[in-house]
């Protein structure tokens, strides 16, 4: 596996102010992001999983800078820079990302495509305004560049013409990764590209998008909450908790020797389409706390199966487990015996 | 297995400025007593307007057009029937909530914002069981223990005995309206949210009576949910429709509400309709499985032959699409796209997206036959085999 690094982030924060009283002070604030370290490596897929409010869109959204980080550092390795010559996104200004010519090579698709492409521009347009922004082009070039584009996403030249609403769910999802990767990036965030999709057109997207890593060489953060997806197009994956990555490993490992019980119970909540595969359920009782004022300690102790009195007083840090597999727990050690003892064989590891 | 449910040949049709959408095609299908019956298909295939269908709860501009919908209430007496499609509209009230009940999608929708989660979930009893909680209220002010001031326990008793005869009649309804007087219905309120309680609390909630104090925006969409199924089974239904009860939920959320779907059914209800487009939650929860494709039904069966020998090539195809874990290579997906049912494909709708297309696919539409014991299928593929 490739080693070189792409994207570092270093104890990245991003906390939405909730303002309160009649000067609309800043009362509190969503800790969207509470100290996220994180590397990608160049042409690797990494998934970002977790429930709804865990914080990977916000992740996704303040790596490309289309949210300022309230603090911490995200250093880009350009393709020929040397590492010390890495540029931090969070703190640069916008002008100058765009001057260096950073901003076309990060990209973003968002998770619904009927609200993602203005429903007023042709699809000539839509694919060609990122374009323009990057290089002036003759109307000629452009127009074969949108054609080339259209054409590796699977649609024709015949739908140049059309408004985004001729179009059904799958084919606007195409439409739109044509538009991510216009400018030639590097580096693009799928933001959940295929949950406002079918099954059977989900499939369509998850391969196109396989077929593009390999052939454009990109790098994809796949952020989504549907652990099959990741299962079946990441290398590695991280799985978030309350603004907080609490395991990270290569993906093989996380669904065969995952470590943190919270992983073991999105695991085991999967249904799987397959008959055969009875398995014993770890359920979780309880509700993802209110990222607001998170719980002290580990945040995940209050829905944890096995607490300890250390868990509610320490914040357990992302550790090593074997290489490359790190997982943020106090019993990280111990968690496999527990689960069995508690929920049988089969729950959580397959 | 005694039917409970079945409807036959029936047809609901949109009238949009775009022209017919002929959303179901003549579906039939039967759900027995006890079973947990699956209805997958990608969206816009029908699911939800065939159990929309079935309440007649189908919004504007759609229509029933044909067909019916036949309920055998009583396990035993398999011969009293009802087609709901000629039924008034009193009737299916007083069936809708009490005998069938139905969980809609998102929750937040469901859900009155304006209305306390208590005032919700009583409304069902208040509907459905007020004549049976009057008679229960009579019944304690005749006790023997009750302390009440004489003569005040004399006129409640009146007014009680009067509603639980009758709750229309007129004398209730002008006492319902004097100030003061009116107040006689506490008892029953009192009831009323002993039994809300009761239910909340059965739902694995916890402290159940700060609950239904508080509004919607209060819980979660977890605590939601749950809250919808509260709702839906207050009276206790025979049939319990969940339309894609878990699809907004988080996959931890999901686990504990299909664990909670599981446990009532052993304990309370008989049946459950399940709709999703989830395969992985069909396969965990469902005894009978029935795949729709645009307005029609193409295969029933139970659901380990589904999934282990799926006849249909659609079945097929959309299993084929899901993401497993115990998988290597490439998905395979379906070409194509979803036909627009305003003009859907001649013959077989599936044809356009078929591998295994012949002639006569394109000609005529195949009917459901039965290949197997309880493996029913469309599909002309097997209806040249099979004669």
């Amino acid at each position: 596996m490739n080693t070189e690094k792409i994207l570092e982030l270093r104890d990245l924060k991003k906390h939405y102010p909730i303002l309160g009283g009649v000067l609309r002070r800043e009362v509190n604030s969503v800790k969207a992001l509470d100290g996220v370290d994180l590397e990608i490596y160049r042409g690797e897929c990494l998934g970002l999983v977790g429930e709804s409010g865990c914080g990977k869109t916000t992740a996704g959204k303040t790596i490309i800078r289309l949210h300022d980080p309230t603090s911490g550092n995200v250093y880009y390795y350009g393709q020929d820079e040397r590492p010390e010559e890495a540029v931090d996104l969070g703190s640069t200004k916008r002008s100058a990302l765009k001057k260096l010519g950073i901003r076309g090579r990060l990209q973003m698709v968002f998770q619904d495509p009927t609200t993602s492409l203005n429903p007023r521009m042709l699809v000539k347009h839509i694919i060609a305004e990122p374009i323009k922004e990057q290089v002036s082009l003759s109307g000629r070039d452009l127009e074969n560049r949108v054609i080339e584009l259209l054409e590796l996403v699977g649609l024709t030249r015949g739908h140049l013409l059309r408004y985004p609403h001729e179009f059904s769910g799958g084919q606007r999802q195409r439409i739109a990764v044509a538009r991510a990767i216009a400018t030639d990036p590097e580096f693009i965030v799928l933001d959940e590209p295929t949950s406002a999709l079918d099954v059977s057109v989900q499939s369509q997207i998850l391969n196109l998008l396989k077929g593009l890593q390999e052939t454009l060489s990109l790098t994809f953060l796949f952020v989504t909450h549907h652990l099959l997806v990741v299962k079946y197009i990441s290398d590695r994956t991280a799985v978030m908790y309350l603004g907080k990555i609490v395991e990270i490993a290569r993906t093989e490992e996380i669904f065969s020797r995952p470590v943190h019980p919270y992983t073991h119970a999105l695991l085991s909540g999967i249904p799987i389409p397959d008959v055969e595969h009875k398995q014993r359920r770890m359920v979780l009782s309880g509700d993802v706390p209110s990222p607001v004022d998170p719980p002290l300690g580990c945040r995940f102790h209050t829905r944890c199966p096995f607490p300890l009195d250390r868990c509610r007083r320490d914040e357990p840090p992302l550790e090593e487990v074997e290489n490359g597999h790190k997982a943020a727990c106090h019993r990280k050690s111990e968690i496999e015996k527990l689960v069995r003892e508690r929920f049988g064989d089969g729950a959580g590891a397959m | 297995m005694a039917t409970l449910l079945e409807t036959a040949d029936l047809v609901t049709n949109f009238y949009t400025y775009e022209g017919v959408v002929k959303a179901l095609n003549k579906i039939s299908l039967v759900v027995d007593h006890g079973v947990t019956f699956g209805l997958v298909g990608e969206s816009g295939c029908g699911k939800s307007v065939t159990v929309r269908s079935v309440m007649r709860i189908v919004q504007e501009p759609g229509c029933i057009e044909g067909g019916k919908v036949i309920v055998y209430l009583d396990e035993k007496n398999t011969e009293a029937g009802v087609d709901l499609l000629q039924q008034s509209e009193a009737y299916m009230e007083a069936l809708r909530g009490d005998r069938i009940s139905m969980i809609f999608q998102e929750p937040n929708a469901a859900l009155n914002p304006t209305m306390s989660i208590g005032d919700q979930v009583s409304e069902s009893f208040l509907f459905h069981q007020r004549q049976e909680m009057c008679t229960k209220v009579l019944k304690d002010l005749c006790a023997a223990e009750c302390r009440t001031f004489y003569p005040l326990r004399k006129f409640l008793q009146r007014v009680y005995r009067m509603a639980a005869e009758d709750p229309d009649c007129v004398a209730v309804r002008i006492l319902d309206r004097i100030p003061v007087i009116k107040r006689w219905q506490k008892r029953l309120k009192r009831e009323v949210k002993r039994r809300s309680v009761e239910i909340v609390g059965k739902l694995g909630i916890p402290n159940p009576e700060q609950i239904v104090e508080q509004y919607p925006h209060n819980l979660s969409g977890g605590m939601k949910q749950r809250i919808v199924i509260a709702i839906a089974l207050a009276c206790s239904p025979v049939l319990l429709i969940a339309d894609e009860a878990t699809s907004n939920l988080d996959v931890t959320i999901q686990a504990q509400i299909l664990e909670l779907l599981r446990r009532l059914k052993e304990e309370v209800i008989s049946s459950i309709l399940l709709i999703t487009h989830d395969l992985g939650v069909v396969a965990e929860t469902c005894d009978r499985v029935g795949v729709m494709y645009a307005g029609n039904l193409v295969e029933v069966a139970d659901v380990r032959d589904l999934f282990g020998k799926p006849l249909h090539p659609y079945t097929k195809a959309l299993l084929d699409a899901v993401p497993k874990f115990s998988m290597e290579g490439t998905l395979r997906s379906i070409e194509g796209n979803v036909p627009n049912l305003v003009t859907p494909p001649s013959g077989c709708r599936f044809h356009p997206r078929c591998p295994q297309t012949m002639e006569i696919c394109v000609k005529e539409l195949p009917s459901l036959i039965e290949i197997e014991r309880n493996h029913t299928v469309a599909c002309h593929l097997f209806q040249i085999g099979s004669g």
